[in-house]
C-alpha cells in the first residue's frame, strides 16, 4: 500500500515538472526544432560531427541524418520525404525536373580520390592522367610498360602485370574517379563515361574502400582507387598526379581546396559542377564537392530558418572541423558565392537568412 | 482387494466424466474457435506477405521487363552508364558458386555428420558439436574478411599455381592467379554451408532408430555396410533436407560472397576469374542506383533470385518425394 502512495506521488510530481517543462517551453523562444536529412556516406563523419557542434550553437536545432547514399538522398528530397538531401554528385537536369520545386545544391566540403597501388619496394610513382586512363581501360597492361617508365625516370619497374582493382558498390568515390578519368581521355568517355557505377573494361571489384585497400595490399602489382581521407589515414601510397597546369601534385588537404580555387572563377551558380582537373598551379586534379540539397523555398517557416542558419554556420565556422576529419574546406571565394546562394533560401517567397 | 479398489476408482470417473466434458464443451466451443481462428490467420498472413512481395517486385521490376524483356536473361552487359541490362552473369556466379560450395561441403559434412553419430566415442561429441554452432554463429562479414586477408592470398600464392601447374590443362584451373574470384567464392560458401549440413545431419542420422543398424550387424555386415545401408540410405530424405537448407543459404548468401568473388559480371570457364552473384550485386549498387531504369532492373535480379530459389526447392522437393517413394518400395 506504502509503495502505491509513493508511486503515484512520484507520478503527479513528474506529472507537473512535465507541464512546467512544456509551459516554459511554449512561452519562450521555441521547441526544438528536429530537421531530418538522407544522402551521401562520404560526408557522414563530418556532418555528424557538425549535428553535434551545432547544437552548442542553438540548443533548438535536432538533426536526425540516415546515411543511405547518395541515390537515395536524391529520392527522399525529390519525394519530400526528408528536409534535406545530400549527394556526393550533382543532380542531372531529368532529376531536378522531377522535384516539386526548385532545389540548390549547397557545397559543404570537398574530398579527393587517390590512385594507390602495391608494388615490391614501394616506388613513389608519378602518373600522368592519361595513364591511368589507360591503366583502367586494360591498354597498358604491364608495370614496367615505356610509358609509366617515361614519367618515372630512375625507378626501376617490375615486368608484372598490373591488376586494376575497383569499388564494385556505387559510390561518389567511383564517381569522381570516372568523371576525372573521362575528362582526361576521349576513349573513357566514349567507352565507359561517368556513373556512381559503371561497367569497368578490366578488373577486380572490392567493396566499400576497405575492399578495394584489402585487395591491392593482398595482390603484387594491384592499382585502385580509394578516398584521399582513407589513404592518409591507413597510411597507403597516395601518388603525385599531373594536372592541368602541366605540374605534378601531391593530394592533400591543401590542394584539394586549391582545386575548388581554381574553378571558383568559372563557377556556375547553381554549383552543378565537376571539380575534376580544374586550373590552377597547386590543384590536385582528383576532385570534388559533396552537397546538401534543399528547396529553395521552404515548406516550413521554423525548419527553414533552422536550416538557413545551420548551412551559414556550416560553410563558416563548421570548415575548422574539417581538417580533423581529413576533409578539405572550402576555400574563401567559393564560400562568398554560397553565401548569397543561401540568402536565396525563401519561406513563402520572403527570404530567410534576413529575418535573422 | 486390489481388484475392488480398480473398480470402486472406474466408477468414479464414470460418474465425474459427463460433468467434465460438458464443461470443456462449454469453453472449448469459443476457445476452439478462437485458436482455430488466430492459426488460420498466422498461416494466412504468410500467405499474403509471401504474395505481397512478388507483387511489389513485380511492379517496381515492370518498367525493366518492359525494356529487356526476354533479353534480360540471356545478355550479359551490365552498363548502368548506358542502361543496359542483362543478368545472365549474375545467373551464372550464383548457381555456379553454390553448386561449388555444396561440391565441397557436402562429402565434407555428412562425413562430418556420420563420424559424430556413428563412429565418434561419446566424449568428442559434445566438443565437435559446439565448434559447429560457433562456426554456424559466425556473422558472413567476418567470413569476408577473412576470405580477403587470408583465404585469397593462400589461393593465389599457393593453391591456384599448383592447380594450374597440375591441371591447367582443363578450361576450369586457367588465367592469371587473382585469389579472388568464383574458386574463393565457393570455398567460403562452403565454410559457411558445412555447420549447417553437419547439424541437421546428425539429427536426422541420430534419429534412425537402432533397430536398422542392430538387423544389418545381425546379417554380419561391416561398420561401413552398416552406414552405407541401414543408417544413410534410412536416412536419405533427411539429408537432402539438410542439403537443400545449405544450398538456401549459399544461394542467397550476400556480404561475404562479394568480399571474394571479385564482382565481374562475366561468364568465364575457368574458376581462377571473377564473377558476380544476384544477390551481391543488389548490395553493391542499389544504394546509389538513381535512375528509375536502373533501380528497376536491380528489382528485376531480386525477383529472379526469388524464381531461381522457388525453382530450387521445388526440384528438392521433388527428388526428395522421389527418394521417399523409392525408400517406401524398398521397405515393401
Amino acid at each position: 500500500m506504502k509503495g502505491v502512495q509513493v508511486l503515484s506521488r512520484l507520478t503527479v510530481a513528474a506529472f507537473a515538472a512535465l507541464l512546467l517543462i512544456v509551459g516554459y517551453d511554449g512561452g519562450s523562444v521555441s521547441a526544438q526544432t528536429l530537421m531530418n536529412g538522407a544522402g551521401a556516406t562520404f560526408p557522414y563523419p563530418i556532418y555528424s560531427k557538425w549535428f553535434d557542434e551545432y547544437t552548442r550553437v542553438d540548443p533548438s536545432a535536432r538533426f536526425n541524418y540516415q546515411s543511405i547514399g547518395s541515390g537515395g538522398g536524391i529520392r527522399q528530397i525529390t519525394e519530400r520525404t526528408v528536409d534535406f538531401g545530400a549527394s556526393d554528385g550533382p543532380m542531372t537536369d531529368e532529376q531536378l525536373k522531377k522535384a516539386t520545386g526548385e532545389l540548390f545544391h549547397i557545397p559543404t566540403v570537398l574530398g579527393a580520390v587517390v590512385a594507390t597501388y602495391n608494388l615490391p619496394g614501394d616506388p613513389k610513382l608519378r602518373f600522368a592522367p592519361d595513364l591511368l586512363a589507360d591503366i583502367f581501360l586494360g591498354k597498358i597492361t604491364k608495370w614496367n610498360d615505356p610509358r609509366i617508365a617515361a614519367a618515372n625516370p630512375g625507378i626501376g619497374l617490375p615486368n608484372q602485370p598490373i591488376i586494376v582493382v575497383h569499388r564494385s558498390d556505387g559510390s561518389g568515390t567511383t564517381y569522381i574517379w570516372v568523371d576525372y578519368l573521362s575528362k582526361v581521355s576521349k576513349e573513357w568517355e566514349q567507352k565507359v563515361g561517368r556513373g556512381t557505377s559503371v561497367n569497368w573494361p578490366v578488373g577486380l571489384g572490392g567493396k566499400g574502400n576497405e575492399g578495394v585497400t584489402g585487395q591491392v595490399k593482398s595482390t603484387p602489382g594491384a592499382i585502385g582507387y580509394v578516398e584521399l581521407a582513407y589513404a592518409i589515414k591507413n597510411n597507403l601510397p597516395a601518388p603525385m598526379v599531373r594536372n592541368e597546369a602541366g605540374k605534378f601534385v601531391q593530394p592533400s588537404i591543401q590542394s584539394t581546396t586549391a582545386a575548388a580555387a581554381g574553378a571558383a572563377k568559372n563557377m556556375p551558380s547553381d554549383f552543378r559542377v565537376s571539380l575534376t582537373n580544374p586550373p590552377g598551379d597547386d590543384a590536385y586534379p582528383i576532385a570534388s564537392f559533396t552537397w546538401l540539397l534543399v528547396y529553395k523555398d521552404q515548406p516550413d517557416q521554423v525548419k527553414g530558418q533552422a536550416l538557413v542558419k545551420f548551412l551559414w554556420w556550416a560553410i563558416h565556422d563548421g570548415q575548422k572541423y574539417t581538417s580533423d576529419l581529413l576533409y578539405a574546406p572550402l576555400p574563401a571565394q567559393v564560400a562568398k558565392h554560397i553565401e548569397a546562394k543561401i540568402g536565396q533560401i525563401t519561406y513563402q517567397g520572403k527570404p530567410l537568412l534576413a529575418a535573422r | 482387494m486390489s481388484r475392488t479398489a480398480a473398480h470402486e476408482e472406474g466408477a468414479a470417473e464414470t460418474l465425474s466424466l459427463p460433468r467434465f466434458v460438458r464443461s470443456a464443451r462449454v469453453t472449448g466451443r469459443w476457445g476452439d474457435r478462437l485458436f482455430r481462428l488466430l492459426i488460420r490467420a498466422s498461416a494466412l498472413a504468410l500467405l499474403v506477405i509471401v504474395l505481397g512481395l512478388v507483387v511489389v517486385m513485380i511492379m517496381a521490376a515492370l518498367p525493366s521487363i518492359r525494356a529487356f524483356g526476354w533479353w534480360f536473361l540471356f545478355t550479359s552487359i551490365w552498363d548502368p552508364v548506358a542502361e543496359h541490362f542483362g543478368a545472365l552473369p549474375l545467373i551464372y556466379g550464383t548457381i555456379v558458386s553454390s553448386v561449388l560450395a555444396l561440391l565441397i561441403a557436402v562429402p565434407l559434412g555428412i562425413g562430418a555428420a556420420v563420424f559424430l553419430s556413428e563412429v565418434a566415442p561419446p566424449w568428442i561429441r559434445p566438443p565437435i558439436s559446439f565448434l559447429i554452432e560457433l562456426l554456424a554463429a559466425v556473422p558472413s562479414v567476418v567470413y569476408g574478411l577473412w576470405g580477403i586477408f587470408v583465404l585469397a592470398p593462400w589461393l593465389r600464392t599457393q593453391v591456384q599455381p599448383a592447380l594450374g601447374a597440375t591441371l591447367g590443362f582443363l578450361p576450369l584451373f586457367q588465367g592469371p592467379p587473382y585469389g579472388v574470384g568464383m574458386l574463393a567464392a565457393g570455398l567460403i560458401l562452403a565454410i559457411m554451408v558445412v555447420p549447417f549440413i553437419i547439424a541437421v545431419s546428425r539429427e536426422v542420422l541420430l534419429a534412425v532408430p537402432d533397430a536398422q543398424r542392430e538387423a544389418a550387424l545381425a546379417l554380419g555386415a561391416t561398420r561401413w555396410e552398416v552406414t552405407r545401408l541401414a543408417v544413410l540410405r534410412y536416412a536419405r530424405s533427411g539429408l537432402i533436407g539438410a542439403i537443400l537448407l545449405g544450398l538456401g543459404r549459399a544461394l542467397g548468401e550476400t556480404m561475404a560472397v562479394t568480399m571474394v568473388i571479385g564482382n565481374r559480371a562475366e561468364i568465364s570457364a575457368s574458376l581462377f576469374a571473377p564473377g558476380y552473384t544476384m544477390a551481391s550485386m543488389i548490395a553493391n549498387e542499389f544504394a546509389e542506383a538513381t535512375s528509375d531504369l536502373y533501380l528497376s532492373a536491380l528489382v528485376e535480379v531480386g525477383l529472379l533470385l526469388f524464381v531461381v530459389t522457388v525453382i530450387v526447392n521445388a526440384l528438392a522437393r521433388l527428388l526428395v518425394w522421389s527418394v521417399g517413394g523409392a525408400v517406401k518400395e524398398v521397405r515393401e
